[in-house]
C-alpha cells in the first residue's frame, strides 16, 4: 500500500505544467485530484517515474458562461460543480450528476478534468457531458485543439488525448429549462455506479454499459421518431456491451439500462 | 439512586474523540525503538507447490535487513485449533505448499516500512500450480487434497458415522426440504492486525491487536517452545475485533521469532489489501434443512446438515458447527430434532469466529425452516412461531439440541416485535400494493431467536483495590476492543463503594498484571468479568466492614456503606463516626481478588420484525423498519447496550443483502476492497426501533445476559424473509443471502420466466 519511488513537481502555471510533460515526456503523469492515480499506485498497478502535480492550479479552476456555452476549468472539483450557480441555472444535470460521485472526501479532491482523462466507463461524469453533448479542450505543446465528447474515447481508460496533452477545459451548451435527470443505479449510496442513464433534452448518455460511456442511440432516435418513453427505452440496450462483475450479470445490465432510461426519461418529461 | 440501568456516557470516549486511540501501530514505547519492520510475501495463487524461493535480489535492496523463509524457521507448523486433523498444521512460512491467497511465503526485514515493500517485490518464488478447491461440497469429495498427507479434506466431523435415519420423517404430513447457503463475510474492523516484540533476555514482550491477551500468551508461548511467563502479552486498544482477532495469528508467532532472531525489535501492522485475505473470515456454511410437522402447523420434525467451510487451515471454523447444531431448534419445542456437520478444508482463508460464530448460522437455518413451512402450509409465518416456540412453563428447558436454556418468554416477545410494528396494517398494505401490482412491493419478515453467550469460559476473575487517595483499580480478565468495559465495570464498582467513576481506572489486557482471564468474545464479558467485579466490590466493602468495625466500635452488621461520602457508617445512626475507604487503604492495603464461576452459560433471546421495499423492477431492497426485541436480562447501561444492538443489526442486515466474500474459480478473491465488499453505510440502514423486554437469567445475582451478538443473530433473517415475502405472490420461497439487487432481479426474472 507503498507506492513506488517517484519524483514529483509542482508547477506555477499551466504552460510550465505543459512544457515538463512534454520534457519528460512517457515517463511522467500528471496528478489532479488524485482519487483515480493514488489508488493506482499505492497497490502497483501504476509506476509512474514522474508526478506533475496539476492539483492546485487556479488557472484550471473555474465555472464561467462563455456565448452559448459554459466553460469549466479541468481542474474544477467535484463539490464545486455541485455548488455552482451557474451551472444549476445553465445545465442543473452536471450538479445533480456530480453530487453522485463517490463519498464527500471523494468530492472535495476529484475533478471534472481527472475524472473525464481517466476515462473509466463506470464514472458518472462523461456520460453526462455525452447526454449534454460536450466538448472538451485539450492542449500541449503543439498549442490547443477542441474534440466533441462523441469522438473522445477510444476504449477503456483510453482516448484521443495525446500523452503530452492536458484536458483543460470542458465546454457544454447552455441547456436552460432542458428537461434531464439523473438515474444512477447503485449497491449503497456511495458506490459506483452497477448502471446509470443520464438524460438531458432528449440524449442518452449510459454508464457502465460497455468499455466507454454510451449514447443511447436507438433509444434517442426512437424518441425523435415519435416513439413513446416506454417504446424508446426498451432499446436502450442496443449497441451496448456491458461488463460482468460480482454486482451484475450483462444480462442484468442490459435489463436494468431499459429501466433506468425510461424513469429518467419520464423525470425529465416532467 | 443507583447508577445501574443508568445511560452513563462512555469514559473511555474522551481520550477517542481528543487526542486519538493507541493502536498496536501508534506505540510509542521506547523499547521499540529502532525496530525493524516486518513486510511479507504473500502467495498470489491458491494452491501450488514451491518450486524455489530467490530472496537474493530482496536481500539486496536497501534497507533490508534479513529475509526469511520457512527453511531458516525452526518452530514447527502449529495446529491452529485442536479438534482438527493432526496433520493440517500451519507453517509460519510456507515453504513447499500454498494453500490460500495471501498466505505467508517469505519475510522481508528492513529499516523503512517502504523499503520492505520494495524488496518484497524483488523476493522470486517459483510456484507451480495444483488444482484449485474452493466449493466446500466439493472440497468434501476428496478429489483434491489440500493435506495429502492427511488423506482427507474432512478436518473434522460431528454425529457423521451413521447414516441418516431414511424414516427420520415418516408420519409427517408436511415435510419441506431445501438448501442454504450462509456465505462467507470478512469480519474488516477497522483496524487490521498488528503485533511489535521486543526481547529482554530471554523474554519476550509482544503487543497485539487482540481480543484476549492471556489466550494469546498461551498460544505464542506454545508456538515457540517457551514457558508461559517468558511471554508478556500487552493489548494496547484494539480498533474492533468481531471475533476475528479471537485466538493468535501466526504472524503474531513470527514478529515475536523474528524479533528474537535479528536481536531487535520488529513491528508489523497488515495493510487492508492483505487484511482482506489474511484475516480469518466468518460463516461460510451449507446447510440443508428438512422440516417436517402437521397441516395445522405444529413441527414436528427438524434435521440440519451443516458442511462447514474451515477454509485452507482449520481454525475457530472447525468448532463453528458444534454451536450451530446445539442452537438447530432455536426458540421451538420440536419433538425430534436430528443435525450433523463436517468441516473441510477449501483454498481460501481461514475460517473463525465472527459476530455470533455459529448462532446466526443456526437461526438463520431454522428461521428460513419455519417460513418454507408455514408457506407451504399456506399459514401466516408469525403464527406458526407462536405455535411452535417453548412455553414460558417449561424452563429451565433441555433442548433436543442437548442445552438447557435457561429463561424464556419467546412468544411474549414475537407478540411484542408484531405489535409495535403493526403488523396488521403492514398486512394490509401489502395486500393492497399486491392487489394494485404496485412496482414496489412491501415484504415484512418475523424472526424469533435464541442464542447462547458465555458459552465457553463461564469463569473469571477480578480485582479491585482502593487506594489511599480514593481512587480504584479494578483489574479484569475480559478484553474490551469498543465494548465499554472501563464504563461498565466502573458502574458495578461504583455502586458498591460509592466512589466516582472520574476515579475508578478499569485495567485489562496485559499479562503480566492480569495472568488469567478468557477475554471478551461470544457476549460473555458482563456475564463472567463484570459479575466477577460486582462480586469483588461486594467482598471488598466486606472487608471494609471488618476493618472498620474496631474503629467505629461497631459489630460489622450494624455496618453500611454511606456512597454519598465512600465511607462506612453505622446504620441508622445519623451523624455516627464514619471511615472513609480511603482511609482504610491508608491504614492496610484494601484489595479483593475474587473468581466468579457460573458454570453455565445464558441464553437471551428476542424477535425482529424486518419491513422492506422490494423495487421489482430493478431489485433493489430497502430496507425501511427493523423493530427489535432483544431480552438479555437487566440492562446495565442501556447507551452501551444500545450500541452493541445497533452494531449488531447493521452488520445482521449486511449479511442478509450485502456482504459476501467471493472468489474466483481459480481461489482469487473478488472482494478485497471496500468497494467490492459491501460494508453498508448508515445511509442503507433505517432507524431502528428498539423494544426492551426483561427476563432475568437465574444463573448470575444480577440476571444479566450477553448482547453482543443477539443482532446478527435476530436480523438477518428477518430481514432475508422481509425481501422472500415481498416476492412471495410471484411463487418465490427462497433466494440465498446476500439478496442483492443482481440475485433479487434475477429470481424475480426466473419466477416471471416460470409463470410465462
Ligand atoms: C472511494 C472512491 C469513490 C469514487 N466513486 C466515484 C463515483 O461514484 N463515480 C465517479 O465517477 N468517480 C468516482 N471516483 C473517482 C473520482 O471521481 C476521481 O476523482 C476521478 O475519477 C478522477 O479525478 P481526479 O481529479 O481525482 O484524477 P487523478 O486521480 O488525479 O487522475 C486520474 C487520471 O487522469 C489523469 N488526469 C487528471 N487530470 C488530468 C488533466 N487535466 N489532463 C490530462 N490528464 C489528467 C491523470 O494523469 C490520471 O491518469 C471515486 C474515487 C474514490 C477514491
Amino acid at each position: 500500500m507503498i507506492p513506488l519511488a517517484f519524483d514529483y513537481a509542482r508547477p506555477d502555471t499551466l504552460d510550465d505544467a505543459i512544457a515538463l510533460l512534454a520534457e519528460k515526456g512517457e515517463d511522467a503523469t500528471v496528478l489532479a485530484g488524485g482519487h483515480s492515480l493514488i489508488p493506482v499506485m499505492k497497490v502497483r498497478l501504476g509506476a509512474p517515474e514522474f508526478v506533475i502535480d496539476i492539483g492546485r492550479l487556479a488557472e484550471l479552476d473555474y465555472i464561467r458562461v462563455e456565448g452559448d456555452e459554459v466553460a469549466i476549468g479541468a481542474g474544477t472539483k467535484h463539490r464545486d460543480l455541485v455548488t455552482s450557480e451557474v451551472l444549476g441555472a445553465e445545465v442543473p444535470l452536471v450538479p445533480a450528476v456530480a453530487r453522485t460521485v463517490g463519498d464527500p472526501q471523494v468530492r472535495a479532491r476529484g475533478t471534472l478534468g481527472g475524472s473525464l482523462a481517466h476515462g473509466d466507463p463506470a464514472s458518472d461524469l462523461p456520460a453526462a457531458v455525452l447526454a449534454l453533448d460536450g466538448s472538451i479542450v485539450l492542449r500541449g505543446p503543439r498549442g490547443s485543439r477542441t474534440v466533441g465528447i462523441a469522438d473522445f474515447y477510444t476504449g477503456v481508460f483510453s482516448s484521443v488525448k495525446e500523452p503530452d496533452e492536458l484536458v483543460v477545459e470542458i465546454r457544454l451548451p447552455r441547456k436552460g429549462d432542458a428537461g434531464w435527470a439523473y438515474e444512477k443505479f447503485t449497491r449503497r449510496s456511495n458506490d459506483w455506479a452497477i448502471v446509470a442513464v443520464a438524460v438531458c433534452d432528449g440524449k442518452v448518455g449510459l454508464v457502465n454499459m460497455g468499455s466507454t460511456a454510451l449514447r443511447a442511440t436507438a433509444t434517442e432516435e426512437a424518441l425523435t421518431a415519435g416513439k413513446s418513453i416506454a417504446e424508446a427505452a426498451a432499446l436502450a440496450d442496443e449497441g451496448t456491451e456491458p461488463p460482468a462483475d460480482t454486482s451484475g450479470t450483462p444480462a442484468y445490465r442490459r435489463a436494468l439500462v431499459k429501466v433506468l432510461t425510461r424513469r429518467a426519461l419520464e423525470t425529465a418529461a416532467g | 439512586m443507583s447508577i445501574l440501568g443508568t445511560r452513563v456516557v462512555r469514559t473511555e470516549d474522551p481520550v477517542f474523540l481528543t487526542r486519538g486511540a493507541t493502536y498496536t501501530d501508534d506505540l510509542t514505547d521506547e523499547r521499540l525503538t529502532g525496530a525493524l519492520h516486518l513486510t511479507l510475501v504473500r502467495s498470489p495463487v491458491a494452491h501450488a507447490t514451491i518450486a524455489s524461493i530467490d530472496t537474493s535480489e530482496a536481500l539486496a535492496a536497501p534497507g533490508v535487513v534479513a529475509v526469511v523463509t520457512g527453511a531458516d524457521l525452526d518452530i514447527d507448523p502449529a495446529l491452529l485449533f485442536p479438534g482438527a486433523n493432526k496433520a493440517m498444521t500451519r507453517p509460519f512460512l510456507a515453504s513447499e505448499r500454498v494453500r490460500f491467497v495471501g498466505e505467508p511465503v517469505a519475510a522481508v526485514l528492513s529499516e523503512e516500512l517502504y523499503q520492505g515493500e520494495d524488496a518484497a517485490d524483488l523476493v522470486d518464488v517459483d510456484y507451480d500450480p495444483l488444482p484449485v478447491v474452493i466449493d466446500p461440497l466439493a472440497s468434501a469429495n476428496d478429489e483434491t487434497l489440500l493435506f495429502p498427507e492427511a488423506g482427507t479434506n474432512t478436518a473434522a466431523a460431528y454425529n457423521h458415522d451413521e447414516e441418516p435415519d431414511a424414516g427420520f420423517f415418516d408420519g409427517c404430513e408436511v415435510v419441506v426440504t431445501r438448501d442454504l447457503v450462509n456465505q462467507r463475510l470478512a469480519a474488516a474492523p477497522l483496524e487490521t492486525r498488528a503485533a511489535s516484540a521486543f526481547w529482554e533476555g530471554d523474554r519476550v514482550t509482544l503487543y497485539i491487536s487482540n481480543q484476549n491477551a492471556q489466550g494469546g500468551r498461551d498460544e505464542i508461548a506454545g508456538w515457540l517452545g517457551l514457558d508461559k511467563d517468558k511471554v508478556h502479552v500487552i493489548l494496547p486498544d484494539v480498533g474492533g475485533g468481531f471475533g476475528a482477532k479471537i485466538g493468535s495469528d501466526p504472524e503474531f508467532g513470527l514478529v515475536a521469532w523474528l524479533s528474537r532472531r535479528q536481536g531487535r525489535p520488529v513491528r508489523w501492522n497488515e495493510s487492508r489489501s492483505e487484511n482482506m485475505t489474511g484475516m480469518v473470515q466468518g460463516r461460510a456454511q451449507r446447510q440443508t434443512v428438512t422440516i417436517g410437522g402437521t397441516r395445522e402447523g405444529k413441527v414436528t420434525h427438524y434435521r440440519l446438515d451443516v458442511v462447514q467451510d474451515a477454509g485452507a487451515y482449520p481454525r475457530l471454523g472447525t468448532f463453528l458447527p458444534m454451536f450451530t447444531r446445539m442452537m438447530a431448534p432455536g426458540t421451538y419445542d420440536i419433538e425430534n430434532v436430528d443435525s450433523r456437520a463436517r468441516v473441510v478444508v477449501t483454498n481460501t482463508t481461514s475460517i473463525a469466529a465472527y459476530r455470533g460464530a455459529g448462532r446466526p448460522e443456526a437461526t438463520a437455518a431454522i428461521e428460513r425452516a419455519m417460513d418454507l413451512f408455514a408457506a407451504e402450509i399456506g399459514k401466516d409465518p408469525a403464527e406458526v412461531r407462536k405455535l411452535n416456540v417453548v412455553s414460558p412453563d417449561k424452563f429451565p428447558f433441555t433442548t433436543k439440541g442437548g442445552v438447557e436454556y435457561d429463561s424464556g418468554e419467546y412468544a411474549k416477545a414475537i407478540d411484542l416485535a408484531l405489535s409495535e410494528s403493526g403488523y396488521a396494517e403492514l398486512r394490509a398494505e401489502q395486500k393492497a400494493r399486491r392487489e394494485r401490482g404496485d412496482v414496489r412491493q412491501m415484504g415484512i419478515g418475523v424472526s424469533s431467536y435464541v442464542e447462547i453467550t458465555g458459552g465457553g469460559a463461564f469463569a473469571e476473575d477480578a480485582s479491585v483495590e482502593v487506594h489511599a487517595d480514593g481512587s480504584v483499580t479494578v483489574l479484569t480478565g475480559t478484553s474490551p476492543h469498543g465494548q465499554g468495559h472501563a464504563t461498565a465495570w466502573a458502574m458495578l464498582a461504583s455502586e458498591h463503594l460509592g466512589i466516582g467513576l472520574d476515579k475508578i481506572t478499569v485495567k485489562h489486557g496485559d499479562t503480566d498484571l492480569i495472568p488469567s482471564g478468557g477475554g471478551t468474545m461470544g457476549s460473555r464479558s458482563l456475564q463472567t468479568g463484570g459479575i466477577a467485579v460486582h462480586q469483588a466490590a461486594g467482598e471488598l466493602v466486606d472487608l471494609a466492614k471488618q476493618r472498620a468495625a474496631d474503629l467505629l466500635e461497631a459489630s460489622v452488621d450494624d455496618l453500611e456503606v454511606d456512597t454519598d461520602n465512600a465511607s462506612i457508617t453505622v446504620r441508622g445512626v445519623p451523624g455516627s463516626k464514619s471511615v472513609t475507604f480511603a482511609d482504610l487503604a491508608a491504614a492496610e492495603q484494601l484489595k479483593v481478588d475474587t473468581t466468579w464461576d457460573g458454570k453455565k452459560p445464558t441464553f437471551p433471546f428476542g424477535a425482529h420484525v424486518c419491513v422492506v421495499e422490494v423495487d421489482t423492477e430493478s431489485g433493489k431492497v430497502t430496507v425501511e423498519k427493523i423493530i427489535a426485541v432483544d431480552d438479555a436480562g437487566p440492562i446495565l447501561n442501556p447507551l452501551l447496550c444500545e450500541g452493541q444492538r445497533h452494531g449488531g443489526i447493521a452488520q445482521g442486515i449486511a449479511q442478509a443483502l450485502l456482504e459476501e466474500v467471493v472468489y474466483d474459480e481459480e481461489g482469487q478473491p473478488l472482494t478485497g476492497t471496500f468497494a467490492d465488499y459491501g460494508i453498508p453505510s448508515a445511509a442503507e440502514l433505517p432507524s431502528f426501533d428498539l423494544v426492551e423486554m426483561t427476563t432475568p437469567t437465574p444463573i448470575n445475582p444480577m440476571g444479566y445476559k450477553g448482547i453482543g451478538e443477539a443482532g446478527t443473530i435476530g436480523s438477518t433473517p428477518a430481514t432475508q424473509s422481509a425481501v422472500i415475502d415481498a416476492l412471495s405472490h410471484l411463487g418465490i420461497r427462497h433466494i440465498d443471502m446476500p439478496l442483492t439487487p443482481l440475485r433479487v432481479w434475477e429470481a424475480i426474472n426466473a419466477a416471471s420466466e416460470a409463470s410465462s
